[in-house]
């Protein structure tokens, strides 16, 4: 080979090795979806999970929020949250507000003054509906948002170039970009934790049980007994995202 | 220093949380997309509009407008290589924006972005320039010494052949590149306007119309951004003003404005006569957070003043340097309007709750990355550019060559 030859291919070689580098780092995380969940015996596509929310449940108490940051290592400022609470007050001349509780700091002991001009309130827990047809996923410019077999929207943080196209996207608010690592962040079910047979954290902590977390694919499923036995509602349904979060007594001004 | 940055961030976020009024979801007191992208499409807008102003002359034989059409390629080409900075720069992870090449997802308006760009400034706007160029590039290697002399050398791609045959060669696949720079154009920033208004999700962006009001605006944007560089160049080389030319242009620019007004008008009107869930809070958007940039700046400054003033210009008889005050001024209020536009789309669509129950505020850092400082160097850079352009590149053929475009 002389010289002449051996730059020639020099100038191929390396973009080519470079191209077969990244194809074969693509190809072997092709299946995110799969490998996000083949720890042991674990079928992904075996479950499709979705969590019922009844709204009448709901105290307001925040834990959830608060086991939620702890779990996922959410940063603590309130601008980025998971989950959260709305606190709707239904005024007796009809008007609305709404404010976050988890935004808010803690109430002290006493007892909050009720003002009697406000006739029904309620909270709704509010976090990402894992839409079985999720916007996000649709407009990630590099495929870091996916979809898993089991049914939850995922964020590869490794592949994520922080456009927060995806955060547009979301209909909910859902989506935050997480200052630690520049990418988008959202609820991710407690993956770790239900492919291990565990409850989401918030499930966990609900000291009323307003959140279930299940299965639809399972009938012995809390949650398919929580369809069957409530009226369901989704927030957005106008979006057409097909929200795997459910609600139960649902009040028609929640957005 | 990722621990001040941060600092720095929630300090701003702390400012917008206490500037919000009713109620937001708590994710939406970060403005995701700010200064930056509005600096994007309207860098974009002015490659298209500009590129569109050249293509008047080279497919559509418009002769009047032959003296500014190597200015608007220039024009279009200093700005072009200038359209991806914003982006890159407001990534999270810009080392990672070649993601978008690589493993592109089929599904995503942005994915588009890295193809269209590059295709529109490799297969149209360098080989346009490269073939009006390449017999001037000849002739001037030839009659000039020492570096400036070997880099025409290399920017002729070391062809020689000047030939009337490679002429008529340079000529007609000028012209065939300018046809499919067109709709190469109409797609590049047409594009833009779709990843807004695709999002149906955000009913102040998500509108059918998107794509071509950004393309109406992309051209006035362009043309009067060609006005602007060819009365200041011809000023500073104290040369005559080519006012027919400029009549021309004016004309252009005009017809642009109306059918951009009409566009905007008409996707307002549908939104107040659908009045869907959401036209209150739009309609407090309007009025309490962009009264001053969308109503003074874009359609009152930005948009009725020039057009009357164009208008004005064509109906009576004033004289040249009247006329040339008049289109100067008007390309500079446009571009304050359509900067004003962008800004409105980009920035506005983030300034009111998804739960159309409130308003959120922005806060614009003076220095930074995402900052008013990062957005002014990010404007200027393009003119520094072409200031170098066309010091290298003629902006007229040299004596003894034939224009390249007929």
């Amino acid at each position: 080979m002389n010289k002449r030859d051996f730059l020639k291919q020099s100038i191929l070689f390396i973009p080519a090795a470079g191209l077969m580098q990244t194809l074969a780092r693509v190809a072997a995380g092709e299946d995110m979806a799969t490998a996000a969940a083949t720890s042991g015996d674990y079928d992904a596509s075996q479950h499709w999970y979705g969590m019922g929310i009844d709204v009448d449940k709901c105290i307001g108490c925040n834990r959830c929020v608060e086991a939620c940051k702890t779990e996922n290592n959410v940063p603590q400022e309130p601008f980025f949250f998971r989950t959260w609470i709305e606190r709707y007050s239904i005024h007796a001349d009809g008007e609305v507000t709404v404010e976050c509780v988890s935004t808010q700091p803690p109430r002290g002991e006493e007892t909050p003054q009720v003002d009697p001009d406000v006739v029904r309130s309620f909270f709704v827990p509010k976090l990402c509906n894992q839409c079985a047809n999720p916007p996000c996923v649709q407009v990630c410019p590099v495929g870091a948002t996916f979809q898993t077999k089991d049914g939850v929207v995922l964020v590869d943080e490794k592949r994520c170039i922080g456009c927060r196209y995806c955060i547009q996207a979301c209909p909910y608010g859902a989506r935050y970009l997480n200052p630690e690592t520049k990418t988008a962040d959202k609820c991710t079910f407690c993956y770790h934790r239900v492919t291990e047979g565990l409850q989401p954290a918030c499930v966990e902590v609900c000291p009323t049980q307003a959140r279930i977390f299940g299965d639809f694919k399972s009938e012995a499923s809390r949650l398919v007994r929580f369809e069957r036995v409530n009226e369901i509602s989704v927030l957005k349904p106008d979006m057409n995202t097909a929200p795997k979060v459910r609600y139960a007594k649902l009040d028609g001004e929640v957005r | 220093m990722n621990i001040d940055t941060n600092q720095a961030l929630f300090e701003q976020l702390a400012h917008q949380l206490g500037q919000v009024a009713g109620f937001i979801y708590p994710n939406e007191v970060e403005i995701q997309w700010a200064i930056l992208i509005v600096v994007y499409p309207y860098i974009t807008g002015i490659v298209a509009g500009a590129f569109i102003l050249a293509s008047l002359v080279k497919v559509f034989n418009v002769v009047e407008v032959q003296p500014i059409y190597r200015l608007a390629l220039l024009t279009a080409l200093a700005f072009m290589l200038i359209a991806g900075m914003p982006l890159n720069l407001h990534l999270g992870h810009p080392e990672r924006s070649y993601e978008i090449f690589l493993t592109p997802q089929p599904t995503s308006a942005m994915a588009m972005f890295g193809f269209v760009y590059l295709w529109y400034l490799m297969a149209v706007l360098l080989l346009e320039v490269w073939f009006e160029y390449r017999a001037q590039f000849i002739l001037m290697a030839q009659q000039t010494r020492g570096f400036m002399g070997k880099l025409y050398r290399v920017l002729s791609l070391f062809s020689n052949d000047v030939s009337p045959q490679a002429l008529a060669f340079d000529k007609k696949a000028s012209k065939l590149i300018t046809i499919i720079g067109i709709p190469s154009a109409f797609l590049l920033h047409g594009y833009v306007g779709f990843i807004f208004g695709s999002i149906k999700a955000n009913p102040w962006w998500s509108s059918v119309l998107m794509p071509i009001v950004f393309l109406m605006s992309a051209i006035v944007s362009g043309i009067a951004m060609v006005i602007i560089v060819y009365t200041i160049i011809s000023l500073v080389r104290n040369e005559k003003v080519d006012m027919r030319c400029l009549d021309k242009v004016g004309l252009f620019l005009l017809v642009a404005i109306i059918v951009d007004f009409a566009l905007e008008a008409l996707d307002y009107i549908h939104r107040m006569y659908q009045a869907e869930e959401s036209i209150e809070i739009l309609g407090e958007l309007i009025s309490n957070k962009l009264f001053t940039s969308l109503v003074i700046l874009q359609v009152l400054v930005g948009m009725f003043v020039p057009l009357a003033i164009l208008a004005f210009a064509r109906i009576r008889h004033l004289n040249d340097d009247l006329r040339k005050l008049m289109y100067f001024v008007s390309a500079l209020l446009l571009q304050v309007g359509i900067f004003g536009m962008r800004w409105n789309v980009v920035i506005g669509g983030q300034l009111y709750s998804k739960s159309y129950r409130g308003l959120m505020a922005y806060k614009m850092e003076l220095t930074g990355i995402e900052s008013l400082g990062m957005a002014l160097v990010l404007l200027a850079l393009p003119f520094i550019i072409l200031a170098v352009l066309v010091r290298l590149l003629p902006t007229q053929p040299m004596a003894g060559q034939p224009p390249a475009a007929h």
